[in-house]
């Protein structure tokens, strides 16, 4: 527990993200500002599900340890659902703003796509939910201490780190196949992400035992991020020409003005 | 203020837009702009932009002859799309000049914050404006003592923001002038110098008096150049930031707890009525500015692109006796003098707007003379925007007043928050939002707006909810290492 525990954790935690930030949202200020915008809707999700949680805990027996773990699954599985709800009010928001802002500049295109917001709405729910869960933890590294004297697992801050990653990297993948399933009308998308989102919070019961939660979180990482790839508008064709600079597409595009 | 940028923008548009006489080029060119302007203005309206607004008003002595009569309305008709364009445009770019210096300004707060513990000692020592004590016996008792002190303070600002009528009324420039230089004078030396001197302290530097006195004293004399007068725009921006960040931490350390909350709701309150009320006294200042056709002396205002010339004293002043208003006067007349487009007064339409008379009344601080500072703070000989200034380039400004209470929240949650960095957090993206739609409703309304109910409301609701509700939901799941 030191600084290297610190700076490696949160480069594990936040490194993709915030490269992901600094190399494709910061220079849009529109990005940015639909970013945190995001973010502030997770932390509106977040602070009902508290509410609700913190209500049920005063009414319930604080003596009881089974049941108040239950009250905290209940609590995690509510926070879930309110998340994703909120997801979908944002994408509500977003596409009247969104017509609003065309009917307003009468332009034929409008300054940000749906997919764009997608992948910017995603990332600040992502940014959101892995502050919140990592950035005590984070400072208390950074102090003095041992890890696990208690014979709690050694792992705690690496593995938090991880994980926060992977939960990061999935609300972004979350987001742009959510909307991108709102905007086709398929509703069994959306279903599928609010069961994988549920079964990764569910993982993470399992917690100290990380082999079991981490590797099944990361493999429905990547599942996820294949299914993301492909519902924007990726293949492997295009995947081939980006990586060889040849795809004349995206060298124009990123050199449009808008 | 908002009120102020506001109107002033529209009169000006009302005036740029009836210079016949110029090239019809140079006429649309101005009203471009000055209509990009008021949009971005719109978006971003800063009080301080007030300044500039009125200088733009008393640019048009030129176009004197001109009263406001209607445009031509083909011509604001086909204005209008491209307007919007642009205030689309030019509000994001606003919106984002204006995150990154609040962003810095509380990431300064909340760093000393949390690794200097002077600003979180209770030294027993109050400001006068707080005479009761809040560690008293009983919850009641320390809610009458908040509530008093609460009340002080408002009595307090209030008065001083009546006397600053008064003293604009009766045109005692000088007056305002000279206090405003004080007050900088202490911020930059004497604030500073203690701020030094607890670094060192936290961090076991040991330092000798005679470097000491040399770098405050290189420090101090920057800043008043920069500040006052000219000096380059980062460096400029870079100073406001530090002098807000280190009057937000003044007011978090002599603020006992709950009165700086109260007083945070309070003042919201107070901007809201003071800038929306007929009879408000930031209103009245704003029409008898209107009325002199003067631009409302210079406030310290955060501005971002323009590179602001002031000249506080200048050689050929025109008519005026207040320097203040002969800066801005003269600059505003010289610039159609020196090109014809930069007769677009306001320097700052893409500006916030916000409650700045009032928040230079909202000093706290140890000394008598920080009435000064405060309103030091809002104070800033106008400048306006070197002729050769892009169009496109309008910047934005944000009173000062507005970085203080926003750090200053932040900092008093990272400070006395349990729930440590996640109530830090949450109040960091509640303000910035509540940011984000007083911009925005200034782009509906097109009307002046006070920049601190919606942010501080916003902030101070997800303090307590944060610290109260999601505080112990979070320990406990990362207790058990949930994720949700």
């Amino acid at each position: 527990m030191t600084a290297a525990v610190f700076f490696g954790c949160t480069f594990i935690a936040f490194g993709p993200a915030i490269a992901l930030f600094l190399f494709t949202i910061a220079r849009e200020p529109l990005r940015v500002i639909f970013l945190i915008a995001g973010a502030f809707f997770w932390l509106v999700s977040l602070l009902l599900s508290s509410l609700v949680w913190f209500i049920s805990v005063q009414i319930s027996n604080k003596d009881s340890a089974a049941q108040q773990k239950g009250l905290l699954i209940f609590g995690v599985v509510l926070s879930v659902l309110l998340q994703e709800t909120f997801r979908f009010a944002y994408y509500k928001l977003l596409k009247k703003a969104n017509e609003g802002l065309l009917a307003l500049s009468q332009e034929e295109t409008m300054p940000i796509s749906i997919r764009q917001l997608a992948y910017v709405s995603g990332l600040g729910f992502g940014f959101m939910s892995g502050a919140f869960s990592v950035v005590n933890i984070l400072a208390d590294s950074v102090g003095p201490g041992t890890v696990g004297i208690h014979g709690d697992s050694q792992h705690y801050f690496l593995s938090s780190a991880f994980m926060t990653m992977a939960i990061i990297l999935l609300h972004m993948f979350w987001g742009v196949v959510f909307f991108d399933a709102c905007e086709k009308q398929r509703w069994w998308a959306v279903a599928a992400v609010v069961i994988s989102h549920l079964l990764v919070s569910c993982l993470t019961f399992q917690n100290p035992d990380y082999v079991a939660s981490l590797i099944p979180t990361y493999v429905i990482l990547f599942l996820m991020g294949v299914w993301a790839f492909y519902s924007a508008g990726g293949s492997l064709r295009n995947l081939k020409l980006c990586l060889t600079c040849k795809d004349k597409d995206f060298l124009l595009a990123n050199h449009r003005s808008r | 203020m908002a009120n102020n940028a506001e109107d002033i923008e529209n009169n000006m548009d009302q005036q740029q837009t009836n210079t016949v006489p110029e090239p019809p080029q140079e006429a649309s060119v101005t009203r471009a702009r000055s209509r990009g302007g008021s949009g971005a203005g719109g978006g971003g309206g800063d009080r301080g932009g007030g300044e500039g607004d009125v200088g733009g008003n008393s640019s048009s002595p030129e176009q004197n002859g001109q009263p406001p009569a209607a445009r031509p309305p083909l011509v604001v008709e086909t204005e209008e799309d491209e307007d919007e364009e642009l205030t689309l445009k030019y509000g994001a770019k606003h919106v984002i000049m204006l995150f990154v210096p609040v962003t810095l300004c509380m990431v300064v707060v909340v760093a000393t914050i949390k690794s200097v513990s002077f600003y979180t000692q209770n030294d027993g020592q109050r400001l006068i404006y707080t005479p009761f004590p809040e560690d008293t016996d009983t919850v009641a008792q320390r809610a009458l003592n908040s509530i008093l002190n609460a009340t002080i303070m408002i009595t307090v600002i209030i008065v001083m923001t009546l006397v600053l009528v008064l003293l604009y009324k009766y045109r005692c420039y000088k007056v305002i002038q000279g206090w405003l230089f004080l007050s900088s004078l202490l911020l930059l030396f004497f604030f500073s110098y203690i701020y030094l001197k607890e670094v060192f302290k936290t961090y076991n530097v040991a330092m000798d008096y005679f470097t000491l006195a040399i770098i405050i004293w290189n420090f101090g004399v920057v800043g008043m150049m920069c500040i006052h007068w000219k000096g380059p725009l980062r460096l400029q921006q870079a100073y406001l930031i530090m002098i807000s960040a280190l009057m937000a931490l003044v007011f978090i350390k002599y603020l006992p707890e709950w009165t700086a909350w109260l007083i945070l709701a309070v003042i919201s309150v107070y901007d809201l009525l003071a800038v929306l009320c007929p009879k408000g006294p930031l209103r009245i200042l704003v029409e008898t500015a209107q009325e002199r056709n003067e631009p409302i002396f210079p406030a310290l205002i955060y501005s971002s692109t323009m590179v602001w010339l002031v000249n506080m004293a200048d050689t050929d002043r025109p008519k005026r006796n207040s320097t203040e208003a002969a800066s801005p006067q003269q600059e505003t007349q010289q610039a159609p003098i020196a090109s014809p487009t930069p007769s677009s007064p306001s320097q700052d339409d893409g500006g916030f707007t916000s409650n700045w008379i009032s928040n230079q009344e909202h000093q706290l601080g140890p000394m008598q003379s920080t009435e000064e500072t405060r309103r030091e703070i809002q104070q800033m000989p106008s400048a306006r925007p070197p002729p050769e200034d892009d169009d496109e380039e309008r910047g934005v400004k944000l009173g000062l007043g507005d970085f203080i209470f926003y750090s200053m929240l932040v900092g008093k949650a990272s400070a006395t928050a349990s729930g440590d960095w996640n109530t830090t957090l949450a109040c960091f993206v509640a303000i910035l939002i509540g940011l984000c739609l007083t911009l925005l409703l200034l782009a509906i309304f097109k009307k002046a707006l006070p920049a601190l109910p919606i942010s501080i409301f916003f902030g101070l609701v997800f303090y307590f909810a944060t610290d109260n509700l999601v505080r112990p939901f979070m320990d406990k799941l990362a207790l058990h290492q949930f994720y949700i």
